[in-house]
């Protein structure tokens, strides 16, 4: 089952890096969030595979049995999807804002904050 | 666990998320928010004395948050190295808040401008004071949300350009920092950074550990913008408002250079060869790269962005070489740096203000206006440069000597070079902006900046003087921080051993539940 | 948006959309659920509610901004975390009471004082987000 899912969590990376690669802002922010859900399912991954094992302490005992799954990645994963969410609720807001002011998704295009070089730069008679 | 010197460990995060909740609930009263800002930072900034002075006297301090003991829980932990980053970052934000009641208007302030920069303090306190490395990431990304609400702030077309950049980079940059953080949980199954040192070590041979230590030096060198990843920080931080820029400059790459720091002194003490090969050479080009990019540069915010890079390569240069004597440099260095780039960010947003345009063609005499900006301004860059007697020398020269007696000869010609060319920078910028005549018909200097700006960079002034004329107390505190950085067995025993203690006494925390 | 059938079905499923979340919060004390689950069925309550009857109704039933809401969960889990310093514990450290008259009521405790402070952060936080794309289209 690891295999499988390390493939997947290898697919998901390398979707993400083909989208990342691209100057377009939609795919840009998909790409972030495939990136985002490869890194929560690894995380899963290397917390190990446990089946039909819930990390829930029986009734009357105080420690659990030894062989439950391991409680600590489904937190690190909740935390790490919180974050995530927002920031991805962030990115779509921001990037639309981007759009309606800008009028362009092409990053490459987005040179208000640091405009080509117009030759500018003070000369010997400026000074 | 009936202590409570331990809590001086959480007030100066605590107390700014307290700030942050008040001020969203009293969401478009600026005035009571920015009462309680201001009273949020300075009682930050009081109770981070306390704490470095208990640590200075006591020794490291922890605390396991709601008594569940590490490395099962999470702690917080405070060594000198992290309080005293703690109090520099908390004085600077002080002064930056002032700064920017003159800086800001009321539209910033209903967009949720004092919310925003305590949630970013409550971030940075969180960062420098946590002992687990997940939760590192935690407050990483409370630093990022803040950030990025704070970079749109006022939501001009240049905003929200660099914004995108600043946010994608950086989004990458803590997913990376998560992936490698799972990696390692997935090797050693624990996340306590005190924990870690003795697992890591105890790894067979064969582990990936330099994968993944290269993989922690590509994401918190992404967040401290090391080269060739710096190239968002300039795209960036000329982009929003003058003070959220200076508070920006001198905590957020900070933060990365911190974490850097302990996670290749408490995690990689030993071996991570490769990461601490590539270290050398990308901090060489990170000083180089800064410093050339400040001088051809022709919009003076972002000179000024280029030199928070290059002083971010002094830094990590500073740990590439790694002796004690090299991380005093660098600790010292990077209390410089939080002074220096927050005074100097506010003195080039009053020289915005003052001069009417950001382009250096356009800025001329304004000597003649604003004498005290220009003043300032010009002993802010020597102490930038490293010409004593400002703060800005010391450092260097630790560095120097440290670099020499360790044969790392890169880092010393990398760090002369940059010093070198930044002061010609300076030399540049002063008698370009300040000093040349302006032209005929020109306008008058629009404002020399008022009671308040002047007030608060002539306080960053005095301050890198005073700690450049008087350094013992700074090279002590950095002595004793690198000191403790290279035996942290005081550190580690106080995280995994005090909350030893906390367990016994808050047995009845987890136990009685029903 | 303007569906007969949403409109006549969401004011009746808003409103057990709510009630469910704070089901599902208490809940989350002892069993599967919890403060942030719940809050997320709340905003959604919210969200649907916006869709269907529009911003300015879906603000008037909300009363207060949302971002208020968020504020006061924000403090009110700050609060349950500093409580365990009356009791010299460590900081977030849960505290029971059992009151007298009932022993077996659980939900006395600064650890559900956080849940819920958790809950009134993502209503507040996630139908603020909701509210504002709303604003844009």
């Amino acid at each position: 089952m690891e295999i499988v899912l390390a493939i997947l969590v290898g697919c998901l990376f390398a979707i993400s890096a083909y989208l990342l690669l691209s100057s377009s802002l939609i795919r840009l922010i998909l790409g972030v969030f495939v990136l985002g859900n490869a890194t929560h399912l690894m995380i899963f991954v290397l917390g190990r595979l446990t089946r039909e094992n819930p990390p829930l302490i029986e009734y009357g005992l105080k420690v659990a049995e030894p062989g439950i799954a391991n409680p600590l990645p489904q937190a690190l994963i909740l935390t790490a999807i919180v974050i995530s969410f927002s920031l991805f609720a962030f990115l779509l807001v921001l990037s639309y804002r981007a759009y309606q002011s800008l009028g362009t998704i092409n990053t490459d295009e987005m040179r208000v904050a640091e405009p080509e070089p117009t030759g500018t730069l003070l000369r010997g008679r400026d000074v | 666990m009936s202590d409570l010197t331990a809590w001086l460990v959480v007030w100066p995060v605590a107390i700014p998320l307290i700030g942050v909740a008040l001020t969203v609930i009293l969401w478009g009263r600026e005035r009571a928010q920015t009462n309680i800002g201001v009273i949020a930072i300075s009682l930050q900034l009081v109770s981070s004395i306390v704490l470095l002075q208990h640590v200075w006297e006591n020794g490291p301090l922890a605390m396991a948050m709601g008594g569940w003991s590490a490395p099962f829980g999470i702690a917080f932990a405070a060594d000198v190295f992290g309080a005293g980053l703690t109090v520099a970052a908390s004085l600077v934000a002080l002064l930056v808040l002032i700064y920017s009641l003159a800086d800001t208007n009321a539209d910033h302030r209903r967009a949720g401008f004092i919310p925003l920069i305590l949630a970013l303090m409550a971030g940075v306190a969180g960062a420098f004071l946590t002992a687990d490395i997940f939760n590192l990431y935690v407050w990483f990304e409370v630093t990022l949300i803040s950030s990025f609400g704070l970079m749109v702030l006022g939501g001009r077309r240049e905003q929200l350009d660099g914004a995108v950049k600043y946010a994608f980079l950086n989004l990458l940059a803590t997913t990376f920092l998560l992936i490698a953080i799972a990696l390692l949980y997935g090797m050693t199954g624990t996340l306590s950074m005190a924990d870690l040192t003795g697992k890591v070590a105890a790894l067979p041979a064969d582990s990936p550990i330099e994968i993944i230590a290269l993989l922690f030096l590509l994401s918190l060198g992404m967040k401290a913008a090391l080269f060739p990843l710096h190239f968002w920080l300039p795209a960036a931080y000329h982009t929003p408002l003058p003070a959220v820029s200076a508070i920006f400059a001198a905590l957020l790459t900070k933060v990365g250079v911190y974490s850097l720091i302990r996670v290749f002194m408490l995690v990689f003490p030993d071996g991570a060869d490769i990461a601490r090969e590539a270290m050398i050479w990308v901090a060489v080009a990170t000083m180089i790269v800064g410093a050339l990019g400040a001088l051809a540069e022709s919009d003076i915010r972002r000179v000024v962005s280029f030199t928070v890079v290059s002083g971010v390569g002094v830094m990590v240069g500073g740990i590439a070489i790694g002796t004690e004597a090299a991380l005093l440099g660098t600790t010292f260095y990077m209390i410089h740096s939080i002074i220096i780039s927050a005074a100097l960010f506010m003195a080039t947003g009053m020289i915005v203000r003052a001069g009417g345009g950001t382009r250096i063609a356009d800025l001329a005499g304004l000597y003649k206006g604003a004498p005290f900006l220009a003043v300032a301004f010009l002993l802010c860059g020597l102490s930038l440069a490293g010409v004593p007697p400002f703060a800005g020398f010391w450092p260097k020269v630790y560095l120097v000597q440290a670099g020499l007696e360790a044969g790392a000869y890169g880092i010393v010609a990398g760090i002369l070079i940059s010093g070198f060319l930044t002061l010609m920078l300076v030399g540049r910028i002063f008698a370009l902006v300040f000093w040349r005549a302006a032209p005929e018909g020109a306008p008058a200097v629009a404002s020399d900046g008022g009671a308040v700006m002047k007030g608060t960079l002539g306080a960053l002034t005095i301050l890198t003087f005073v700690i450049g004329v008087y350094s013992a107390p700074v090279v002590n505190a950095s002595g004793r921080a690198a000191a403790e950085l290279f035996a942290p067995d005081a550190y580690i025993g106080v995280v995994l051993g005090r909350s030893a203690q906390a367990d016994a006494g808050g047995v009845e925390g987890p136990g009685a539940r029903p | 948006m303007n569906s007969l059938i949403l409109r006549t079905a969401v004011p009746a499923l808003a409103g057990l959309m709510l009630l469910f979340s704070i089901y599902v919060l208490l809940r989350g004390h002892n069993e599967p659920g919890g403060g942030f689950i719940g809050g997320l069925i709340g905003a959604s309550a919210f969200a649907i509610y916006t869709i269907a009857e529009g911003l300015a109704s879906a603000r008037r039933a909300l009363i207060v901004p949302p971002i208020t809401i968020a504020g006061v969960g924000l403090f009110l889990a700050a609060i349950s975390g500093i409580v365990s310093l009356l009791f010299g514990d460590a900081f977030l450290t849960g505290q029971w009471w059992f009151p007298a008259f009932n022993p077996d009521l659980k939900y006395f405790s600064s650890v559900v004082l956080f849940d819920i402070g958790v809950y009134l952060v993502v209503v507040g936080a996630i139908s603020g987000i909701a509210f504002a794309l709303e604003e844009r289209e």
